[in-house]
């Protein structure tokens, strides 16, 4: 393989995995309370919406992100309202606000800016732009190293360390705080948290929350750090491959972050062999890529690679009263 | 040790009701107890007895009367004001998280905190604390799902104990344990109780109540029927209380004529979802033409016998053979066709769909059959047909076979089954709880059903959990008891020596 | 206290609760409309009049409607035994192959009619395979259904794209799209039964898999309620335990009920492939997989609510096409806003009303 250029599909992987990561995140903090998020897909794009419309408007990135994480956090109160006050179908649940995040985005982006459902150009000020670290530009030629340096630990966007720091951070706030020790327990076992006189329902729609920024985050990593604005249905299944991700690290942060730099890294690495051939197989299908986060889930989800046991609590509304 | 009758009782419930629909679980219930006692409350299932308790630990809510402890009046609306009025429950179905370790187990709730470091740290000597005085030892980092079920229950008490609890409410604490380990608890409890604390034990074993409490309670469907000093009771007085005078629905019938074995249990153990063995090394026979009547107190195996014997559970081991042929481990859809009928105990969740019309229901289990429609198809005239003929003959009310199940009632409901499983004319009728739930006119009518099986040579297996109904319908009595035969006795034999049997003292 | 266990009457529970829903689902899509600066009764009079004003366009509400049915009844036969085929998507994509395959193969040589139960079969043969592993994994190894069969629906993206890409594509042509069948491996089109009622088709692909998805209604409301089967499936729905007492296998009725509901999802795959563009492209189920979930929740997974709820969305969709050619701000993406509306409150907010409607029955209408 000619041209294997291994700190370029690095440094796209981390591009690519970023919002998965924030987004599995999301979907850690309410699947390990004990609420099903298929709808992390529609929170995603809702709030890349409004991230870019925030930051169009005023011309500021951080306004986006607030504007992001409102939307986002409301979307999730939705799920929380009919999932756990309703005590409606989760699964249902979500696949509207999918639905609802696809059409409204459009509808509004057609009806406010008339550019086929995009958000107009932004500018980069009003966007979230690549910091470059000291040095970067002297180290780049500087052999391995040097554009190891320039090119995976600087380059980024604030999102994107923001995302690797939300990993120790999720871990911590799970592992290591009163709300995280309540937040596991009433995934599992929603009896215990109850009995030991702590609400279930105010728990639920805390995590549903903490899924809400995350996943503000998310969407304003695609519109106006990633992007420079925002495009109809540009999550693209993403929230999917989070959910995979999620499932396939087992509802644990550290595995998360890995499991989406895999995703991330299968992503890249499809784009960079389109069009290239391998000696001796020729052209590799860009699909297999794209099909092997779901496949690998697959098979983990049937038990061949460990067992991927679920929070047992998961997807059930509950009820006390008999 | 007797209670020391100084100060304000620990618990003063008074008039406490509570309805769940129709279901009266509690009526106007007053209960005294004193402090540094262990004071038992004792009754059959559905006595009412969980649903007292889960009002004063602030998990229902009561629809009248008082609460007050230590003499004060207190108003338990969650399980936050119980915990705080010093109030400690162990549920039967423990309200643990498996995954977690017990250090984190303990803690939930009392965290101590925003951060866990300080509070887990703390919690970890606490526990030390509890273990030496106590006696209470486990492992704080061990995960909960790897602790064998008496190790859990520990956990459990010392969740209680962690949060300052002066009084201990403990509910069917021995149902899982092993008889060791049950006496183990009951040590833990006298230590308890001498160092000053309140326990509550709610159980159905007058073993135990016998064993470890200072007085007794005993409730009755959703009364209080007395309170009674331990030690100037007996066994037979509370066997009696629990289950009260009733009238004898005595049943007209010869005697039987047992003839050829059709049903053969050998050597039977099974084992619940918790791989706790509620079956042990269990063998008998039943004959065509008689009916064996299963007594014993409810939790000592019987659910796990029938549903082995039916096909619902796989046994862990031993041999069950329909006129002599091996049919272990079948599935209930090959049992039926070897003519297996079976009356389920829950009949809401097994014996029917409630969603269902009652002609749906009435072919439940029999609905492959060619009488229902040829090849695949489901011929709906035959089965509301077929539906309508048991009504008539059951006298089953509302006449109506197009009827949700949902909306007739428990007698009614049970009709349904019965005529369900006795019209397809079975050689072998298993039978739990028939009358569970029923009013007495129902009950007449299938307890002549039954016998009226026997008389034409039927086997009937009944498993029940009233001794009435054991004795006025059996031509012999097994009596269980933790998951053993411990005897077998003719129906003439006294209640008391069958309740004293049923309660593991005398075989 | 809890109004959860208070019983109401049919009528209310399976009319007036939808119907409410429906109507607050419908009023927000209104203040949606009104929000962006657009009358919502002048949009409603468009919509109707688009979807319903002439033959053409009945005959796009009825083609759309005809995909609905199809995924509604896949959605439908699933939910009646309890599990929930997220998955009709891609079971619906996957089915277009097998149908396209029998096209390809036949188109030369035979009258469509004979192709036509070669068509269904590999259309619902294939779908049913695409829904086999989840079944599996679901019935064997207890892996929830609704995550593998979204796992599949991506993996049967790729796997088509891929196919229509590097195998199926005809050689030298940039679209990855099969060659267009002959008339011999296309479904012809109903315009006598516009006629019939004075209308006229015009270029409307209103065709003969309609006929089909209302037959498969049929089909499938014997099977749930007329057959031995169907009683099994809905028992193991309605209560798994006493499915187990009456000796039904649970391994064997998830799988055969899935391969029944993927099977239903394949056959929508006729309506595009060979009714409409008599051709396999890319995406061409398009959602209707998803809106086969609303179509079944509000159509109460009984076939002939699955018809109605079916035939409303092909209302919206071929309206909603309409309504954006004539008001420019509002595009078709509206469609998929008030599917949403309707699935969230239709759905998940079911119960929304009920504790308001139980308190007003006890008040008035027991007396």
């Amino acid at each position: 393989m000619e041209n294997l250029d291994l700190i370029s599909i690095l440094g796209s992987t981390i591009r690519l995995s970023i919002p998965l990561i924030f987004t599995a995140l999301a979907g850690l903090f309410t699947e390990r309370a004990g609420v099903f998020d298929i709808g992390l897909e529609g929170k995603m794009l809702f709030s890349a919406f409004a991230a870019a419309v925030a930051a169009f408007m005023t011309g500021s990135p951080w306004l986006g992100l607030l504007a992001g994480i409102t939307v986002s956090v409301l979307i999730s109160l939705i799920h929380g309202f009919a999932s756990i006050t309703n005590r409606g179908n989760q699964i249902v649940s979500g696949v509207a606000i999918n639905f609802l995040a696809s059409g409204l985005t459009a509808v509004l982006g057609q009806a406010w800016f008339s550019q086929g459902g995009r958000t107009p150009p932004l500018a980069a000020s009003a966007r979230f732009t690549e910091i470059v670290f000291p040095y970067a530009a002297e180290l780049r030629d500087t052999g391995f190293l040097g554009r190891f340096y320039a090119n995976i630990i600087s380059g980024h966007n604030i999102l994107t360390y923001l995302a690797f720091l939300a990993v120790p951070a999720s871990w911590w706030v799970l592992y290591r705080t009163r709300f995280g020790l309540r937040l596991r327990a009433v995934g599992e076992n929603p009896g215990a948290v109850d009995t030991a006189g702590i609400s279930v329902t105010f728990l639920r729609y805390r995590a549903t929350i903490c899924a809400g920024i995350l996943c503000g985050c998310a969407g304003t990593y695609l519109s106006i750090a990633q992007s420079a604005g925002f495009v109809k249905d540009m999550s693209a299944g993403k929230g999917y491959i989070a959910l995979a991700a999620l499932i396939f690290a087992k509802w644990r942060p550290v595995p998360v972050m890995l499991a989406c730099l895999l995703f991330g890294f299968l992503d890249a690495f499809a784009n960079f062999m389109q069009g290239k051939s391998v000696p001796g197989i020729g052209e590799v299908p860009v699909q297999i890529f794209q099909a092997l986060p779901y496949v690998l889930t697959c098979v983990l989800l049937a038990g061949f690679i460990g067992v991927a046991r679920p929070p047992k609590a998961g997807g059930v509304p509950y009820v006390k009263e008999r | 040790m007797s209670p020391t009758p100084t100060a304000a009782p620990a618990i003063e419930l008074i008039g406490i009701d509570k309805k769940f629909g129709a279901v009266h679980a509690n009526k106007n219930i007053n209960l005294t107890v004193a402090k540094g006692s262990i004071h038992g409350i004792i009754g059959e299932n559905g006595a009412g007895k969980s649903t007292l308790m889960s009002i004063l630990y602030g998990f229902y809510h009561a629809d009248a009367g008082s609460i007050r402890i230590n003499g004060q009046a207190t108003v338990i609306d969650d399980s936050q004001a119980a915990i705080t009025a010093g109030i400690g429950m162990v549920h039967q179905h423990f309200m643990l998280v498996e995954n977690f370790s017990v250090l984190e187990n303990v803690i939930l709730g009392v965290e101590g905190g925003a951060l866990l470091g300080r509070g887990v740290s703390e919690a970890r000597s606490a526990l030390k604390r509890l273990e030496t005085d106590y006696g209470l030892e486990v492992d704080p980092d061990a995960i909960i799902e790897e602790l064998p079920v008496g190790l859990q229950q520990r956990v459990e008490i010392l969740k209680a104990l962690y949060r300052g609890a002066e009084i201990l409410i403990l509910d069917e604490p021995t149902g899982v344990l092993t008889p060791a380990e049950a006496d183990h608890l009951f040590k833990i409890l006298g230590v308890l109780r001498d160092q000053g604390k309140t326990i509550v034990l709610i159980t159905h074993k007058l073993r135990e109540i016998m064993a470890i409490t200072d007085t007794v309670s005993v409730m009755r469907r959703g009364e209080m029927v007395a309170t009674r000093r331990t030690t100037e009771t007996t066994v037979e007085e509370l066997a009696e209380l629990m289950v009260g005078r009733r009238v004898l629905l005595r049943v007209e019938k010869g005697p039987a004529a047992p003839s050829d074995i059709v049903l053969s249990v050998r050597n039977l153990t099974v084992k619940d979802g918790r791989g706790v063995t509620m079956v042990d090394n269990v063998s008998f026979d039943v004959r065509a033409g008689e009916v064996v009547g299963i007594a014993g107190v409810a939790g000592n195996g019987q659910s796990e016998l029938l549903e082995a014997i039916t096909g619902i559970r796989k046994p862990a081991s031993g041999e069950i053979l329909i006129h002599g042929k091996p049919v272990t481990g079948f599935d209930s859809a090959r049992l039926r066709a070897l003519g297996l009928g079976h009356i389920p105990e829950d009949r809401h969740h097994m014996g029917l769909v409630l969603g269902f019309e009652e002609s749906e229901n009435s072919v439940l289990g029999y609905h492959r059959d060619s009488r229902y429609g040829r090849g695949p198809l489901l011929d709906l005239d035959a089965c509301r047909e077929d539906a309508k003929a048991k009504i008539e003959k059951y006298d089953i009310r509302p006449p109506n076979c197009r009827l949700k199940t949902a909306n007739f009632s428990g007698g009614n409901q049970q009709k349904i089954v019965v005529a369900r499983e006795i019209e397809r004319d079975p050689a072998l009728l298993v039978v739990g709880q028939p009358t569970r739930g029923v009013d007495i006119g129902a009950i007449e009518f299938i307890h002549r059903r039954l016998i009226a099986m026997r008389d034409a040579g039927k086997a009937v297996l009944l498993v029940s959990v009233e001794l009435d109904e054991i004795r006025s319908l059996s031509d012999r009595i097994l009596v269980m008891f933790a998951g053993r035969v411990v005897g077998e006795k003719t129906p003439d034999t006294g209640e008391q020596t069958l309740g004293l049997m049923m309660a593991g003292i005398a075989a | 206290m809890s109004t959860a266990s208070v019983p109401l009457p049919n009528w209310i529970t399976y009319g007036l609760m939808p119907f409410l829903n429906l109507v607050v689902a419908f009023l927000i899509s209104g203040v949606v409309v009104w929000f962006i600066g657009e009358s919502p009764l002048d949009a409603v009079t468009l919509l109707l009049q688009g979807a319903l004003g002439n033959g053409e366009g009945i005959g796009f509400t009825l083609y759309y409607a005809t995909n609905f049915i199809f995924t509604g009844l896949s959605v439908a036969v699933a939910y009646h035994a309890g599990l929930f085929n997220i998955g009709s998507e891609g079971q619906a994509y996957v089915g277009g192959l097998g149908a396209a395959l029998a096209s390809l193969a036949l188109d030369h040589y035979v009258p469509w009619y004979v192709t036509m139960p070669f068509a269904v079969a590999g259309a619902a043969i294939f779908g049913a395979a695409w829904a086999l592993i989840p079944a599996w994994l679901q019935a064997k190894r207890g892996s929830h259904i609704v995550i593998t069969t979204i796992m599949f629906n991506f993996i049967g993206a790729a796997m088509m794209v891929y196919l229509l890409v590097h195998v199926l594509i005809v050689p030298g042509k940039m679209a990855p799209e099969t060659r267009v069948f002959l008339e011999g491996g296309q479904l012809p089109k109903l315009d006598w039964l516009i006629a019939m009622f004075g209308g006229k088709l015009g270029p409307a692909p209103f065709n003969v898999s309609f006929l089909i998805a209302l037959f498969m209604c049929v089909v499938v409301w014997v099977l749930i309620w007329r057959t031995k089967l169907g009683y099994e499936i809905r028992t193991l729905g309605a209560s798994p335990t006493a499915a187990i007492y009456a000796g039904i296998p649970y391994v064997k009725t998830v799988i055969i009920t899935m391969l029944i509901s993927g099977g239903l999802a394949g056959m929508m795959a006729l309506n595009p492939v060979l009714g409409a563009s008599a051709r396999l492209q890319v995406e061409f189920v398009g959602g209707a997989g998803f809106v086969g979930i609303a179509v079944s929740l509000m159509g109460r997974s009984h076939p002939l609510g699955i018809v109605l709820a079916a035939i409303l969305f092909g209302v919206l969709y071929q309206g909603g096409d309409a309504l954006s050619f004539d008001m420019p701000k509002i595009t078709r993406d509206m469609i998929v806003v008030i599917q949403g509306l309707v699935i969230l409150f239709a759905g998940a907010l079911e119960y929304l009303f009920r504790p308001a409607i139980v308190r007003v029955w006890q008040r008035f209408g027991k007396a």
